[in-house]
């Protein structure tokens, strides 16, 4: 069985694609990155700010299990309705670089769509440190250990 | 301190993920292993000795020669590497199509 989500992280390469199919329509799975109250529900954060145009911006605040605040912010180059946009990411507080996040929305079907997200890091090194922080206990839980991480190191 | 290869630096050598291939039909000796390359037979033994200080190449002494084979576990953990990764993500596409799904079941009414 193929999986829905796919991780393609080339060797030697400072980006990686993470490719899914959803059974939705396409205007539903581009209102889920639009919709603030949407993004909310499914990215389990707080929509600080949430400008989808081009030269806009966002600003998210999750709050981990122990109570702590993390914030993710990033600069929303171009957007076009239904069909791409691209941003910066980063996590504020963190010796992570930026990134830059390619999105591209495709129509399969009435009710089948795909999201490609092309994601490139500052270096090699930096995709596989991303690569290797604890994903299993979630994202917020990494924040925390990727003090740590670093610290040790 | 001695530093720990990264084994993602190792395999972004072609030369090296030939040899992979290589080895992963059969156990070879450095000799079988170089004639498979116009390079010297010392870059190549340079390269195998890269590929088992990641441990993703054992030798084995037979006899006079050292054969070379590959690790499986060593292998399978680099497939399992992004596997975290990608669970994360195919749990956060889950929750987002659940939630959508939601939301077009409540505005079609």
């Amino acid at each position: 069985m193929e999986l829905k989500t796919q991780v393609h992280a080339e060797d030697g390469k400072q980006e990686l694609t993470i490719t899914r199919q959803f059974d939705l329509p396409l205007e539903l799975l581009f209102k889920a990155y639009m919709e603030p109250e949407i993004v909310e529900q499914w990215m389990g954060t707080k929509v600080l700010k949430l400008e989808n145009k081009s030269h806009g911006s966002y600003r998210f605040e999750t709050t981990d299990p122990m109570g702590n605040k993390h914030l993710f912010h990033g600069t929303i180059h171009e957007f076009e309705l239904n069909t791409k946009f691209t941003r910066t990411f980063e996590m504020e507080n963190t010796p992570f670089p930026v990134q830059l996040e390619f999105f591209e929305f495709e129509r399969l079907g009435e009710n089948s769509s795909k999201l490609i997200m092309h994601v490139i890091y500052k270096s090699l090194e930096v995709r596989n440190q991303i690569l290797q922080l604890p994903f299993k206990q979630g994202i917020n839980m990494a924040h925390n250990r990727i003090q740590e991480y670093f610290t040790k190191s | 301190m001695e530093l720990r290869r990264d084994v993602f630096q190792a395999l972004a050598d072609p030369t090296r993920r030939t040899i992979i291939t290589l080895l992963a039909l059969k156990a070879m000796t450095p000799g079988a292993i170089a004639e498979n390359f116009n390079s010297s037979r010392q870059t190549i033994s340079k390269h195998i000795q890269i590929l088992t200080e990641c441990q993703l190449v054992d030798q084995q002494q037979n006899g006079r020669e050292i054969y070379y084979h590959l690790n499986p576990v060593k292998m399978k953990e680099i497939a399992d590497f992004i596997e975290p990764f990608r669970k994360f993500w195919d749990e956060r596409f889950n929750k987002l199509e659940s939630v959508m799904k939601d939301y077009q079941a409540k505005n079609k009414k």
